[in-house]
């Protein structure tokens, strides 16, 4: 408080948040990027092949610049057909069978035996990856769009179940508190307290799930669990760019119908 | 008649929320519970119905130890012990009417509840606790769209659909402007008095218990260290109860307030009466 008191610095410096030492910093920095450039040196490239592969892709952009919509047309609607009948059933049957694995994998309305059954079939799904399901329903139930559903269905319940239930975890516990005080039974608490408060969410991501599936549909496809993906698959080894490229320009239109239709979806349901 | 004997409740985490609490309520009575945040006031009468489990002790409503019931009982005891509480508790995206209508949940079952076909009677009954409680215009409403007051009166409304013959109150007016607040403490209270219905009142304000309560329990670190009328809870009481404050201070603040309060209704009952 006196006048010689010395005066307050003018300058800040963040303190180091995870290595403290100077040196330490400066090794791991060099170390990473020593460890970097090794790394990408041995990457091997086949130049020649890479510029074979530019003209291949130049053909690629150019059948997606000029899209041939008629030749195929025939394969191309019978594909897209069985896609989104194989998207429609698996997103109504995977939702269906997601929302009492949600309410089992919720910790607060689950018994601990239940919740773990369930947080297993939920683990299970989200652990494989959907074209490794795919090629096993394929071998199990042959080429088509029935291992397509199938597999689309597994993926959904992983995807929804686990959002539900996080989604469930996370209400508010009063509101579920006052329903079991007036003494309802459990369906009628998770009835009355619960699906009020996680309805929107779920209607928001079953439309999200529906257009995920869609897309999936195109790349199961290329392992034979049939739809557009089968179609898409048959024109890129025939060479012919421009129907694939019709085939992804119609992918994307509808993966965009789909976002908007289900932001528009979701407003409502607020 | 509800009696509370030697009820403990010890956390998991050890944490020791009761002992040893003693009470009894008779028919019509209304209790206000007084304590410092953390008390335990709150446990005490989740305790009660059981919301959250006692660690020891009995509760007694007419007879049946609700401690020792089981699930099934449990769920038919609860049905008659409403419960109002502190941020209301509404169920946000259903309508008033369905919010009501749940306190008939442990009456009817599920499919009933699910379809949201109640027998004529509750249905009846519904409309009358919401025209008690003044809010048959907002019958079809959301909860989420109501104000403080509204929602607290349907919770209310809500409570009284059960034909309880207990009520569990937490905290009713935490949320409420003092104005407010006296409206919904008078419903109450006024409510228990018509149908003699005994209730315990969780409640931090001092003044608004000692106004409405026919008794007040005072709560301290888990253990009752008061037990009388509202003209017995003198500022010593309520030194031991909370610690040193000035009380007098307090009392006069709250007291303007009230004065305030009968000049508004008497200048609203002239503005009534003129026209």
């Amino acid at each position: 408080m006196t006048e010689t008191a010395k005066p307050y610095p003018g300058q800040w410096r963040r303190p180091p948040q995870l290595v403290q030492s100077r040196m330490w910093r400066i090794i791991l920095w060099t170390g990473a990027i020593l460890y970097l450039v090794l790394a990408i040196g041995s990457v091997e490239v086949n130049w020649t092949r890479v510029m074979d592969g530019l003209e291949r892709g130049q053909r690629f952009i150019g059948g997606f610049l000029q899209p041939d919509f008629t030749t195929r047309w025939r394969d191309i609607s019978t594909g897209l057909m069985e896609s989104l009948t194989m998207t429609f059933t698996s997103t109504v049957v995977g939702v269906a069978l997601s929302v009492p694995i949600g309410l089992g994998a919720a910790r607060n309305i689950a018994p601990r035996w239940i919740y773990l059954i369930c947080r297993g079939i939920i683990a299970a799904s989200r652990a494989l990856q959907e074209i490794i399901v795919a090629i096993f329903f394929v071998a199990l139930f042959g080429f088509g769009a029935f291992a397509g559903f199938l597999t689309l269905t597994f993926a959904t319940i992983g995807f929804i179940g686990k959002l539900l239930a996080e989604d469930i975890e996370d209400i508010d516990e009063s509101q579920s508190e006052a329903i079991r005080a007036t003494g309802a039974s459990w369906l009628q608490l998770v009835n009355y307290a619960v699906q009020p408060q996680v309805m929107p969410r779920l209607i928001g991501l079953s439309a999200y799930r529906f257009d995920i599936n869609f897309r999936e549909s195109a790349v199961i496809g290329i392992v034979g669990a049939g739809g557009i993906g089968g179609t898409l698959n048959t024109a890129l080894s025939r060479y012919e760019y421009d129907s694939a490229g019709a085939i992804l320009l119609i992918i994307i239109a509808i993966v965009m119908i789909c976002e908007y239709a289900s932001g528009h979806l979701r407003r409502l349901v607020k | 008649m509800l009696s509370v004997e030697t009820l403990t409740k010890t956390y998991k985490t050890g944490d020791r929320a009761l002992s040893d609490v003693s009470f009894t309520v008779p028919k019509g009575q209304v209790v206000g519970l007084i304590g410092p945040s953390g008390a335990g006031k709150s446990t005490l009468i989740r305790c009660i119905n059981r919301l959250v489990e006692p660690s020891a002790g009995a509760v007694r409503l007419n007879g049946a130890d609700i401690t020792r019931l089981s699930n099934t009982e449990l769920r038919r005891a609860r049905r008659r012990i409403g419960m109002i509480f502190q941020e209301y508790a509404l169920v946000e995206r259903l309508t008033v009417m369905e919010n009501v209508l749940s306190g008939r949940l442990g009456y009817v079952g599920f499919w009933r509840s699910f379809l949201r076909r109640y027998p004529a009677k509750d249905v009846q009954m519904a409309y009358r606790l919401l025209d008690r409680v003044g809010l048959s215009a907002h019958v079809d409403k959301r909860a989420d769209a109501l104000s403080g007051g509204q929602r607290q009166r349907v919770g209310i409304a809500r409570a009284l659909e059960q034909e309880p013959e207990l009520l569990l109150i937490d905290e009713p007016t935490a949320s409420l402007d003092p104005r407010t607040s006296r409206q919904i403490m008078r419903l109450i209270v006024e409510i228990c008095r018509e149908s003699g219905l005994p209730a315990i009142i969780n409640i931090h304000d001092v003044v608004l218990a000692q106004q409405f309560t026919d008794r007040i329990i005072g709560l301290q670190a888990g253990r009752v260290v008061f037990d009388g009328t509202p003209a017995q809870l003198t500022e010593d009481v309520l030194t031991t109860i909370y610690g040193a404050e000035d009380w007098t201070a307090m009392r006069k603040g709250a007291s303007e307030d009230a004065e305030a309060e009968e000049e508004e209704r008497a200048q609203a009952k002239k503005l009534m009466d003129a026209l």
